[in-house]
């Protein structure tokens, strides 16, 4: 890539993705007050489907795959696959304490060291869990991303290093800076 | 028919947590379920033991997002206790606070996702609009919508101002309201009744042979409370009936929730009410003495325990946490048998099934595994 496509009907696309950015959420060792919280969003008080944001169970359709928490060493491996699985362009918002460095749980002996070491992360949100507010803010920045990667044609003007994904035990693990 | 295996999980569409279901299915009719639950396993009972009790508090409320205060309430229970220390009445009502709101947020969730696994989906809007209002008082009283952070050794840590008891209290009639209107419609609404009457039976010697705990025990007759049993935080003090419902199928359970969170507004009432004055915590000594100790609490979900074992130092020698969730997945096993697949849903849902807390338990699970 490299030169971006700024044919018609690929400029329709772009358009498409982000007015209805669909979401799947991954739970990879959280403990369950992030993924509430993403509930909450759906929900009349924040209710984020007005903004045409959607929740799909499954990855194959979906634009932003949530992780909630920090990924254990049984998850790590079908965390990654979940996100293989999902079409081009992805992207991934690592949901609160955990997903930024281990937030408690750093360092306990059934946790890979971060989220970014399995997948590259684009947005990271703070708190433990972050409010509703903050996971609307982090779709929308999720958005704004899209947009300047769509005009760049690409994501690698922003990328260092990709994540390399982690072998079964976790070890070997190239952090993206 | 041959049987055929169903594999589902640990990510499906149908989940929200990782969990990974092995159906044995005969036609329509299940034979058997195995479960594969160490997904989530993070090692939190290991990681207690390397940190004093004030680190330990926050990393145990994380156990599971949802029964926080639970965790850090038996928790600090259990250590005060073996330190012999005297809990100011002020903090034992504040405490009981927190800990009802969080089981109606926990009930009113639950309605919700039942709802929405019958398709249901009006219902489940409804509830999650209204434990808005509860989410709003915790974090007035608390400052976070879900990890509260209120308990330490001693008392809690922060104080109820009068507006926050007064703002709380304003807030209860439009609940109370709401959840006449629950108890009404669990009992006339069609679409419920069908889908939830005499799916995933257990009968009384059942919930007692499996060791099934809390609402999905009380649902079939099991008349056990450890709130009444063996009273702790204040509610010796406070008038409340424990709720007990006969039918035993998913109707019964949903009878006792909603039942529950009618009996939940009115402790938060009262306590609110007849909120004592004077200190909110006493001051705890560093190192706890040596002792064992099995604290007892009523989470939402059922009967939580933790087993503590300190050796006079400040950290614990060994936490060992049973959570309701574990003890109810076996009486899931067995109301599954002979159900249709299409009622899957339901009947896991209907333990209110909470999997990051479980999770952590199934080491010893794997350790079977292998040894078999
Ligand atoms: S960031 Fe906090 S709330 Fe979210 S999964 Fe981790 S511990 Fe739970």
């Amino acid at each position: 890539m490299g030169v971006p496509d700024t044919g018609m009907s690929q400029r329709l696309v772009n358009w498409a993705r982000a007015k209805s950015p669909w979401i799947t959420v991954y739970n990879s060792g959280a403990c369950n007050a992030c993924d509430i919280e993403i509930i909450a969003c759906l929900m009349p008080r924040f209710d984020v489907e007005r903004f045409g944001i959607l929740v799909k169970g499954s990855p194959r359709h979906a634009d932003i795959l949530i992780v909630t928490g920090h990924v254990t060493l049984k998850q790590a491996s079908r965390l990654r696959r979940v996100w293989e699985q999902m079409p081009e362009p992805k992207y991934v918002i690592a949901m609160g304490a955990c997903g930024a460095s281990g937030g408690v749980f750093h360092g306990l002996y059934h946790m890979v060291e971060s989220v970014d070491c399995v997948v590259p992360v684009d947005v990271y949100v703070a708190g433990c869990p972050p409010r509703p507010d903050e996971i609307i803010n982090a779709v929308v920045t999720c958005l704004n991303l899209l947009e300047e990667d769509a005009a760049h044609g690409g994501k690698e003007w922003r990328q260092k290093k990709p994540a390399t994904g982690v072998d079964a035990e976790g070890k070997s693990c190239t952090v993206v800076s | 028919m041959p049987e055929v295996v169903v594999s589902i999980g640990p990510q499906h569409p149908a989940l929200k947590e990782p969990v990974n279901f092995k159906i044995v299915a005969d036609g329509e009719k299940i034979v058997r379920l195995e479960l594969d639950l160490s997904y989530n396993h993070r090692g939190i009972e290991k990681a207690a033991e390397q940190r004093n009790f004030i680190r330990v508090l926050p990393l145990l409320e994380r156990v599971c997002g949802i029964c926080s205060h639970s965790h850090a309430t038996v928790f600090s229970k259990g250590i005060e206790e073996i330190m012999g220390l005297e809990i100011p009445p002020r903090a034992q009502y504040i405490r009981t606070i927190i800990a009802e709101l969080e089981r109606m947020h926990s009930h009113l969730l639950w309605l919700g996702v039942a709802a929405h696994v019958i398709g249901f989906n009006t219902l489940f809007m409804w509830t999650w609009r209204d434990r808005e209002a509860v989410q709003d008082t915790l974090e007035e009283m608390s400052g976070n919508r879900v990890h509260y952070g209120m308990n330490e050794i001693g008392g809690v840590r922060r104080d109820l101002t009068p507006a926050q008891v007064e703002a709380a209290l304003e807030r209860l009639p439009a609940l109370e309201e709401r959840i006449k209107k629950y108890v009404e419609m669990v009992n006339s609404e069609e679409t419920m009744l069908i889908r939830f009457r005499d799916v995933g039976k257990m009968s009384r010697e059942e919930a007692l042979k499996y060791g099934a705990v809390g609402p999905t025990a009380r649902a079939s007759g099991v008349d056990y409370d450890v709130r009444r049993d063996d009273p702790y935080l204040a509610y010796a003090e406070v008038p409340w009936n424990v709720i007990t419902d006969t039918h035993g199928d998913v109707y019964g359970r949903t009878r006792v929730r909603v039942g529950e969170l009618w009996e939940s507004t009115q402790i938060v009432r009262y306590c609110l009410e007849n909120l004592p004055a004077g200190p909110i915590r006493v001051d705890a000594p560093k190192n706890a003495p040596k002792g064992e100790i099995l604290s007892r609490y009523e989470a939402p979900r059922g009967e939580l325990a933790h087993f503590i074992r300190t050796n006079g130092t400040d950290k614990v020698e060994r936490v060992d946490i049973r959570t309701p969730t574990l003890a109810n997945w076996t009486s899931v096993a067995v109301c599954l048998v002979n159900q249709n697949i299409a009622d899957i849903p339901v009947i896991v849902a209907a333990i209110d099934p909470c999997l990051s807390c479980t999770s952590r338990m199934t080491v010893v699970n794997r350790v079977d595994k292998e040894g078999r």
